[in-house]
């Protein structure tokens, strides 16, 4: 079933075009026979905010780990900028713009906010590099800035340990902003934040969207109306209906979904 | 009014990770003094060799703060580099020691006498870069060097890690015991390399020799805690620190997580083969029981009693334990073990930080506090008389 790609894919033209800043197409990966993504196909356009939503199992994490390296495709094609990604390592995709958050903060406990960011920064990547890098004024400007926009300025000296959850998830988001990903990867960013927070964190997404992509996974459907741009219904590791967000909201396969669980 | 982001970075500057905060200085002059004044002038010439080969152990003590502390890479095979350099060292100061003069009794004069015992009549191709001394100096760190790079690239790229890596060092130690043991004409076998005389015609078993090497001793030590601290400190020391706490984070940060680990033990490796070469140097001789297993968990309780991750604490752990060791296995030779096995139980669980953990947690605190008891006196009696 292909519904999916004839319903982005623009008229008269069979493949994907290389405005598509992430084409995935026939997405298939399989563990020990049981296949958690299945013949996946969905399209990101530059400055696009799309949301991927689904029941648990749907198969959501695994879509974005298979763009991100951390599984291996059995099937299928992820081309970013026309780049075919299924073959690179984890480290070649990050530097080829691809940022990815995780749905638990992963952040390092033991280092300060400014430590956190200083080590996303994109330069000084390799062990000499690491060795020799300076925190320069660029660096260091540079941190200030992301700090300020992921509103942590303040606690730049603080351990991250110290930090709320939901200061947590902003650092994360920080730290992959410092990389200054073309497409932006967020796994539940919301996820067990205050309303405040939620609020806040929709405003981020929404400011730091120009010049990017951004790929969100989320439960919280007031906050998928707020952000989304076009949503993405995953089910049974199928694209089980796609557009913007009226339109999959009053599609009768997704609210059978949805109220089936 | 100044910029508060201005002034924030300013303040942030500040704390721009010196080379070595103050307490460290005063931790490394403490070191220094008591390793090259106070005990010089305080022991004799037996007793300071003693505390010289003490002091061997700390080289591997202070490879697996940066390995073990810093990267969460546990290895229980550190005896392996130790020994592989001190074994470098040793067959250039056999092959010194076996002139053809020396050895015309032998029934091929020139070899080294175990060679001869085991019926082997020419020197093997592997020893014969160790009749150069400057070669020696340089294979003393890249054979051990060479060795960890393949053992780690080969399972940090296949990502073993943790409890699996941990063992399997453990199981590469006692292979080459087996090895050394076993190849007797090549190794010395279980006796080791023994009967070392001179290096580069300088008699290393005098006293002054020995005072000597004590020194040169101390002296990389210190060389090797200030090149560690460079590590530590910089951005790869925090990567190392990021790695353990959450490797995929810097995985999917852009970084290849196999080549920082492999660097850290290859570190840590370079570290105890300097070591391992002037035990050799210091005590005369090198055999593969500082290579096995048990010496390699014996380093690793040293690191830990100090503190695994604190550089001058993995110094002053390895030498507590030492005495510790040396005084008790003197009167009861077979509790020392258990002693020791009792030790390291009770730091892990009373004291997971060992003694760096203490003083940072417990006596440094208070010093502050008395300190500061001390200073704000004069600066409270402005601010009394006005009130009077």
């Amino acid at each position: 079933m292909n519904a999916a790609i004839l319903s982005h894919a623009p008229i008269g033209s069979e493949s994907a075009p290389p405005d598509y800043l992430l084409a995935v197409e026939a997405l298939t990966v399989s563990f020990d026979g049981f296949k958690a993504v299945n013949d996946v196909s969905f399209y990101v356009d530059p400055d696009e905010i799309r949301v991927i939503i689904g029941p648990n199992g749907a198969g959501k994490t695994t879509v974005l780990d298979l763009i991100c390296g951390r599984t291996r495709a059995s099937a299928g094609s992820i081309k970013y900028k026309g780049q075919e990604l299924t073959k690179l390592s984890e480290s070649a995709i990050v530097q080829a713009g691809v940022g990815r958050k995780f749905q638990t903060p992963s952040i390092y406990d033991d280092l300060t906010v400014f430590e956190n960011l200083e080590i996303s920064f994109p330069r000084g990547r390799t062990v000499f590099g690491a060795l020799t890098f300076k925190r320069d004024a660029e660096v260091r400007d540079r941190i200030h800035e992301i700090a300020q926009t992921i509103f942590l300025k303040d606690q730049l000296k603080e351990r991250a340990e110290f930090l709320s959850h939901g200061q947590k998830q902003w650092l994360e988001i920080g730290m992959l902003l410092i990389q200054d990903p073309e497409l932006l990867m967020l796994d539940e960013p919301v996820a067990g934040m205050s309303v405040g927070e939620r609020v806040k964190t929709a405003e981020l997404l929404n400011q730091i969207i120009k010049g990017r992509s951004v790929l969100v996974i989320e439960h919280d459907m007031k906050f998928v109306e707020d952000i989304a741009h076009r949503v993405t219904v995953l089910h049974q590791g199928r694209v089980l209906s796609e557009g913007s967000m009226e339109r999959v909201k009053n599609d009768p396969k997704v609210i059978e979904v949805y109220l089936g669980h | 009014m100044t910029n508060p982001v201005q002034a924030l970075s300013k303040s942030v500057t500040v704390n721009d990770s010196p080379f070595m905060k103050p307490m460290e200085w005063l931790s490394l002059l403490v070191l220094a003094g008591f390793v090259l004044v106070v005990l010089p002038v305080f022991l004799d010439g037996f007793r300071l060799n003693l505390v010289g080969k003490y002091l061997t152990y700390a080289f591997v003590a202070l490879g697996l703060v940066i390995c073990w502390g810093y990267a969460g890479i546990l290895s229980l095979g550190q005896g392996v580099f130790f020994g592989l350099g001190g074994y470098c060292m040793a067959m250039y100061l056999k092959l010194e020691a076996s002139s053809v003069e020396n050895t015309k009794i032998q029934s091929t004069p020139g070899i080294p006498d175990f060679m001869d015992w085991n019926q082997i009549t020419a020197l093997p191709w592997f020893w014969q870069p160790f009749k150069s001394l400057p070669l020696t100096l340089i294979l003393v760190v890249a054979v051990p060097v060479l060795f960890a790079l393949v053992i780690s690239a080969a399972m940090f790229k296949r990502r073993v890690g943790g409890t699996y890596f941990a063992i399997i060092t453990q199981a590469i130690a006692a292979i080459l015991t087996i090895l050394i043991v076993g190849q007797q004409g090549y190794t010395g076998g279980i006796n080791g390399i023994t009967d070392l005389r001179t290096l580069n015609g300088w008699d290393i078993r005098t006293d002054s020799a020995k005072f000597a090497l004590y020194f040169v001793n101390a002296g990389l030590l210190i060389a090797c805690i200030l090149a560690a601290q460079y590590v530590k400190r910089s951005k790869l020391g925090r990567i190392l620190v990021a790695m353990r706490d959450k490797e995929d984070r810097v995985r999917f940060s852009g970084y290849s997580v196999a080549g920082f680990k492999i660097f850290a033990f290859c570190l840590a490796a370079a570290f105890a083969a300097i070591g391992g070469a002037m035990f050799t140097l210091q005590v005369g001789f090198m055999s593969p029981s500082f290579v096995g297993i048990v010496p390699s968990i014996e380093m690793v309780i040293y690191a830990a009693v100090g503190g695994r991750l604190s550089l001058f604490g993995a110094v002053w752990g390895t030498l507590l334990v030492n005495f510790a060791k040396t005084s008790f296995s003197e009167s009861f030779p077979d509790l020392w073990l258990f002693g020791l096995g009792a030790l390291f139980i009770a730091v892990v669980l009373a004291f997971p930080n060992g003694l760096a953990g203490i003083w940072r947690e417990q006596i440094e605190p208070r010093l502050t506090r008395r300190v500061k008891a001390l200073r704000p006196a004069p600066v409270a009696i402005p601010h009394g008389t006005p009130a009077e």
